[in-house]
């Protein structure tokens, strides 16, 4: 218990909770469960994408291209729900699961056949998928009126009072609990990232393990391309235009060390609900919309500033400091 | 000089020597090339306005379009389109314009180097174009915008909230001080109770409306200007059960509100016809680079089928007031753009 309150997710879940309290200060309502609930059936989407990104970050790589991914995969489905109104919605979340994990396995592949840096592979891929989209919609919306009732009530489908988003949501998170502390891939992310040459000689294949990391974050990616078109119901060339930021911004708030090899499920999760608590919060606060970038940068630099001064969490193969 | 050169040049000559001489009818040789440019491509009101563009280009003849833009709305991508379309030594530069000032040194550049620039839609400032063609005038806009909620208001009395773009949108600014300056005159019973930003994205403009219904639980209409805002606050209205309470109304495009109208949570909403606008922008354009036309205060300038544009003393002239959809016309556009 007090190993818990030392760690840095509880500094953030305090954090996230005085966020939650300052925000009700400003407008009455906010902390009530209903809205809490709203909040985070908002957030699920960047949930998704963070876990995912946090999988890639962990191995020492980013990858900046899972808004494009989103964008084009999203486009996709919604064409063919326009196309083909009969067509079953989980066939169509089959198609945009599969149609991103094949985006994430051409970056994974080019990362580690290739051996080019992530950062190059992905900002190329952010471009060509982004591109793709204009080339399979030619610039065209699909629009609210196109898509069928069952594609965009889907998401919006209500279980146990919890809409289907945010329980896809938890399975994720739920998912990723047990993969990343209970198999060993999972270990060796942790592995991979924190010290990549004693992971050869532990037996792990580096490039292999980030090209599954990279996998999955396409397949994360693909899914929530679904989630977006159908939630918002449109889907246009600049959807979720800039996003990326956002996910590496969540991760980096829950403390997932960009150097890799270092962070949680826990943090994750808890840096994307913060961003989007603050987001939520900024419309009803009756702040200027102004500061809202600038707010989320501060909390940015103050996460990472705060998180450098803590003792780091797991770390599998430890490096060497000169 | 190769000697195919030297002939390619003399036969123009002769032929643009025999055109003068048969009348000057035909003044140019050569195909007259117009840039359409977007604010961003893929936006569905600036493909449309490139459809009139080809219409227009198809009944002057001997035009070719080049439509483009930059893949993001910025003033960096334009500057960059509009510095490739100088390279490739078009005839004539359409821009609407993601920033009135930045725009200003290429797009003098272009005209130092005998390009005709207009601006449409979005404008630039006088010393980056030769004339400037709004959709609509700002003040119709605005009246338009405010009229369309206040119809539906019982005793032209209630709450709304505008949904902007970003906050440095030229034109939104400018329609909604015109709507401001309107409304305290004709509707003194409407409050206008906040002015918020969407930036023009999905996320951020269904969010930024989500607020709003919670800060006014009492809200009577959303004006939003702008073709994504009023799609995403049409949707978050659907999503939180107000359909009937709160009317999301403003400028979209009929075939991206079909769904909202259906729905119920847009009784009507309004925009000129962008293809009208692609055709008329390219026809004046034709006219000022084939000089059968010239910019300046007080000219009167063809825009064919669609009528005539009086230039103003700052060379701006405004196409046609905006033209409302509801129910009753939303199919027969929904198909047209």
């Amino acid at each position: 218990m007090t190993r818990f309150l030392k760690s840095r997710e509880a500094i953030l879940l305090g954090a996230l909770l005085a966020l939650v309290f300052l925000a009700e200060t400003r407008f009455s309502g906010f902390a009530a469960p209903g809205n809490l609930v709203r909040i985070f059936n908002d957030t699920s989407i960047l949930i998704i994408l963070a876990l995912g990104q946090t999988m890639v970050i962990l191995t020492r790589c980013i990858d900046l291209s899972q808004a494009s991914n989103l964008a084009l995969t999203g486009m996709v489905t919604a064409m063919m729900n326009a196309a083909m109104p009969g067509l079953p919605v989980p066939l169509l979340i089959l198609v945009a699961v599969g149609i991103g994990l094949v985006l994430g396995a051409l970056n994974g592949l080019l990362v580690w056949k290739l051996d080019i840096p992530p950062i190059v592979v992905t900002l190329g891929t952010l471009t060509i998928f982004r591109g793709l989209v204009f080339l399979v919609s030619g610039g065209a919306w699909v629009n609210s009126h196109e898509m069928s009732a069952a594609y965009k009530g889907f998401p919006r489908a209500d279980i146990l009072g919890l809409p289907v988003m945010s329980w896809i949501a938890l399975a994720t998170i739920a998912a990723f609990a047990v993969a990343v502390n209970r198999t060993s891939l999972g270990r060796a992310f942790y592995a991979v990232g924190g010290n990549p040459g004693a992971a050869v000689y532990t037996g792990i294949d580096v490039g292999r393990t980030r090209f599954w990391a990279f996998v999955i974050a396409g397949g994360l990616a693909g899914l929530c391309g679904y989630l977006w078109v159908a939630r918002y119901a449109v889907a246009y060339t600049d959807v979720a235009g800039g996003f990326e930021l956002d996910i590496i911004a969540a991760c980096v708030i829950g403390g997932i060390a960009i150097s890799g090899g270092l962070g949680t499920v826990t943090g994750a999760v808890l840096g994307a609900l913060f961003l989007g608590t603050i987001k939520n919060a900024l419309p009803v606060a009756g702040i200027s919309p102004f500061w809202q970038m600038a707010i989320s940068g501060t909390a940015i630099i103050v996460a990472v500033a705060v998180n450098r001064r803590r003792t780091p969490g797991r770390i599998i193969l430890k490096e060497a400091k000169a | 000089m190769t000697t195919t050169r030297r002939i390619a040049i003399g036969a123009g000559l002769a032929a643009g020597l025999s055109a003068s001489l048969m009348g000057g009818a035909a003044t140019a040789q050569d195909t007259v090339r117009i840039a359409l440019v977007a604010k961003a491509l893929g936006i569905g009101f600036f493909e449309a306005a490139a459809r009139g563009a080809e219409e227009a280009a198809e009944e002057l003849g001997d035009v070719e379009i080049i439509y483009t833009g930059p893949t993001t709305t910025t003033a960096e991508g334009q500057i960059e389109v509009v510095n490739s379309l100088i390279a490739q030594r078009v005839d004539a530069i359409a821009i609407s314009a993601n920033d009135p000032d930045a725009l200003v040194p290429a797009l003098e550049r272009a005209m130092q180097r005998g390009i005709t620039v207009v601006s449409w839609d979005s404008g630039v400032a006088p010393a980056g174009r030769e004339m400037h063609l709004a959709p609509s005038s700002d003040q119709l806009i605005g009246e338009t915008i405010i009229t369309l909620a206040a119809d539906h208001l019982p005793d032209e009395a209630g709450k709304v909230a505008v949904l902007s773009a970003t906050s440095t949108s030229t034109n939104q600014n400018v329609w909604i001080a015109a709507m401001k300056e309107y409304m305290a005159d004709t509707y003194p019973d409407i409050e206008l109770v906040a002015t918020v930003y969407g930036d023009d994205l999905a996320d951020k403009s269904y969010r930024e409306t989500q607020g709003l219904l919670q800060s006014y639980p009492d809200l009577d209409a959303i004006i939003a200007p702008t073709s994504v805002g009023i799609v995403a606050a049409a949707q978050a209205v659907q999503d939180a059960g107000k359909v009937g309470e709160v009317n999301v109304t403003g400028l979209g495009l009929p075939s991206e509100m079909a769904g909202a109208i259906e729905s119920g949570a847009s009784e009507s909403f309004a925009i000129w016809n962008p293809i009208d606008l692609g055709y008329a922008v390219t026809t004046i354009a034709y006219e000022l680079a084939t000089d059968a036309a010239t910019a300046e205060p007080g000219a009167e300038l063809s825009m064919g089928r669609v009528g005539t544009a009086t230039l103003d003393e700052n060379n701006e002239a405004a196409m046609s007031e905006p033209f409302t959809y509801d129910a009753s016309n939303i199919d027969e556009f929904a198909s047209v753009f």
